[in-house]
């Protein structure tokens, strides 16, 4: 029996990239008796443009059409009346809105965008009290165990993040670990799972290396000499800490709410494991809308909604870091 | 000049790769029946039986839900020689005019199927789909923590099991048992029915009765001990049950779904004749046992559920009586008013 898979034109594509990349590069060493560099930039560029600029193009070309490809804002609308569509549908059909009860604006996008929002800045706000304190310990060249410590954030990340996170299913269950221990210790089980708490502590399991890394780079990377001389000045250690050790961490902070917060507003998955698929987040929501819903338009205005967001939030951290030294997105 | 000598050059290469693109399926398509069948979902030692007996190569290829079958089934034909859509979906390819009407008399095997499989109302008279494997749609339930029979859907909805429901994260379902327990049609495009429904499965949101909505995942939390109830696929619920005796299955007294997996052969199909033997073979008796007792849901073959004997027989998991069945739908294609369960279904996940 063999067992081939679907075609895999993926792999086509990049074989034809390759030829064409060979045969440009054989000619180019036939022309010029050496390489221009720029021909490098060749299958990155072209990577970007098949898997970023293309797509992008495609959302904002589904964001403003409806199904039949004409222009609207009608899917704009939609974030904002998540019944639009449906009353729309229905009072074509000749239905009476009023007498059905269906008559009520949707609120399901806008709610889940604000739960989303809120879910992130509690999760960046716990990694960051969480983060900061551990990568100063990581980063004091007296504490023995700093390079311990990093080696231990960073063997978890060596694990794809779904299995991490349904590892803890088996932590947080009824029946799970810590509850079993509960029992035994005779204090009975707690609902641990199937709630926000659990989905926000997923999110804060999965997202705090990204907190601690760029805050651990940032102080790492500072000359000892600038605590010592301001020691030297007289300040003590929390003066040395607040006049000089967090002012020249900014950066990395600015850099760690980034990393945080953008996976967080569109987590995904974590919702629907942990949560028992009693919250959805956006990213939830765009799923659902473009797979189960099958609204590619409304899904694409959704996306482009979240990006714009995205956008803004960058723009207004760049302010605070306007050199992007803790190494920004943008 | 050298500029358009390197646009040949190009262009050279580029169709070379076109070429060997095109050859490789070719190759291929001597002696053999592309299948396109469901994740884990046949007898590995019936395909060997199959290659064996007939020597043509089974091209098996999976996919994981209906939706992406369709596209695939959509935009590559001539890929698929056998497949294996749910009720619903048939009708829709039907519609699109994708299915070959079956030839009956290349599928002689076609005898031994169960006389109510065969005339489905997605598929009257059975003219482009043949029965596989079927199942039902019900409730999963610990013997050891109900207070009383279960035997409705009303359970789901009342707050003496509160926390501890499992509802199954998918549309159609989700509302079939609200259809159902409120005394509609599961199928229904009534705005106010489907409302009622919806507000049905809202109040029982807020009202914290559901634990948590999924899919996969819920027959392994009910082995765990997990829940006390759960809406669960009938094949789901012979599974936990396998592992875990505490644990019963129920066909509420208010109906439910019922669902059929059938072959179908694609109006595309390049190896028509190989399909039929394929078909014919499935049909079998000994080859329906033999994937019947791997997958563990119902089997449609009358003359195979035969062979498996007793113990099948009498499970009503697998086995239900036949006024049981007639008690439920079949889905059916809702087309464009899917929407509407779509954004009434939102409301259900989003309610707080």
């Amino acid at each position: 029996m063999s067992n081939m898979n679907m075609p895999s034109w993926g792999l086509w594509l990049m074989a034809l990239g390759l030829g064409v990349f060979v045969t440009m590069l054989v000619i180019s060493v036939k022309r010029h008796r050496g390489v221009h560099r720029s021909l490098f930039a060749w299958p990155y560029s072209l990577w970007m443009i098949i898997f970023t600029v293309v797509p992008l193009f495609l959302i904002a070309y589904y964001a403003f059409t409806d199904a039949q490809g004409n222009f609207t804002l009608n899917n704009f609308y939609s974030f904002w009346d998540s019944n639009f569509e449906m009353k729309k549908q229905l009072s074509d059909m000749g239905f009476d809105l009023a007498e059905m009860g269906l008559n009520e604006r949707g609120t399901v996008n806008v709610d889940t965008l604000i739960y989303s929002l809120w879910m992130a800045f509690k999760c960046t706000i716990i990694c960051m009290l969480l983060g900061y304190p551990a990568a100063l310990f990581m980063a004091d060249r007296d504490f023995k165990l700093g390079s311990t410590l990093v080696v231990l954030f960073i063997i978890p990340m060596w694990m794809n993040f779904l299995l991490r996170t349904i590892a803890w299913m088996t932590l947080l269950e009824d029946n799970g670990i810590i509850n079993n221990l509960l029992v035994s210790l005779g204090l009975g089980r707690v609902r641990l799972m199937y709630n926000s708490d659990a989905v926000l502590l997923g999110m804060v399991y999965n997202y705090l290396p990204f907190m601690v890394f760029p805050i651990y780079n940032s102080i790492d990377k500072q000359p000892r000499m600038y605590s010592e001389a301001a020691m030297d000045l007289g300040a003590n250690s929390v003066r040395t800490f607040t006049k000089v050790t967090l002012p020249l961490s900014l950066p990395g902070i600015v850099s760690g709410i980034t990393m945080v917060f953008m996976p967080s507003v569109t987590t995904f998955f974590i919702p629907r494991v942990l949560g028992g698929g009693n919250t959805e987040m956006f990213g939830d929501l765009i799923e659902r809308t473009f797979l189960t819903a099958d609204n590619w338009n409304v899904g694409s205005a959704l996306a482009l909604i979240m990006m714009l967001l995205m956008l803004l939030s960058i723009s207004l951290l760049r302010r605070v870091d306007p050199k992007g030294e803790g190494g920004s997105l943008l | 000049m050298t500029e358009v000598k390197d646009m040949k050059k190009i262009v050279a290469v580029v169709l070379s790769l076109l070429v060997v693109m095109a050859l490789v399926p070719q190759t291929l398509a001597n002696g053999v029946v592309n299948v396109y069948n469901w994740e884990d979902y046949i007898s590995e030692d019936a395909l060997k039986l199959f290659e064996e007996e007939t020597g043509i190569t089974v091209n098996y290829m999976r996919f994981t839900t209906n939706e992406d079958m369709m596209v695939q089934v959509r935009t590559s034909p001539g890929a698929f020689d056998v497949v294996f859509p749910s009720d619903y979906c048939i009708e829709k390819l039907i519609s699109e005019d994708l299915l070959e009407e079956l030839d009956y008399s290349k599928i002689p095997n076609a005898k031994h199927m169960s006389e109510w499989v065969m005339n489905p109302d997605f598929d009257p008279n059975s003219k482009h789909s043949i029965a596989y494997m079927w199942g039902t749609v019900g409730i999963l339930y610990d013997k050891t923590k109900v207070n009383g029979p279960i035997d409705s859907w009303e359970v789901l909805f009342t707050d003496e099991y509160k926390g501890e429901i499992f509802m199954l994260d998918s549309i159609r379902d989700a509302f079939a048992v609200a259809l159902k327990y409120l005394g509609y049609s599961l199928n229904s495009k009534n705005p106010k029915e489907l409302n009622e429904a919806a507000k049905l499965l809202i109040d029982q949101k807020k009202q914290g009765i559901v634990k948590a909505y999924q899919v996969d995942e819920t027959k392994d939390k009910m082995v765990a001990g997990e829940g006390v109830l759960a809406v669960v696929y009938s094949g789901d619920a012979q599974y936990s049950i396998n592992l875990n005796d505490n644990l019963a299955y129920s066909i509420p007294k208010e109906g439910s779904n019922v669902w059929v997996d059938s072959l179908v052969i694609p109006k595309s199909s390049q190896n028509k004749e190989n399909a039929y033997k394929f078909i014919d073979f499935l049909c079998r008796p000994d080859v329906a046992q033999m994937n019947c007792e791997y997958i563990e849901y119902s089997s449609p073959n009358a003359a195979a559920i035969e062979l498996m004997g007793e113990e099948y027989i009498n499970n009503p998991n697998l086995n239900p009586p036949q006024e049981t069945i007639d008690n439920c739908e079949y889905f059916h294609d809702l087309k464009d008013f899917l929407s509407i369960y779509n954004t009434l279904w939102a409301q259900v996940k989003n309610a707080k």
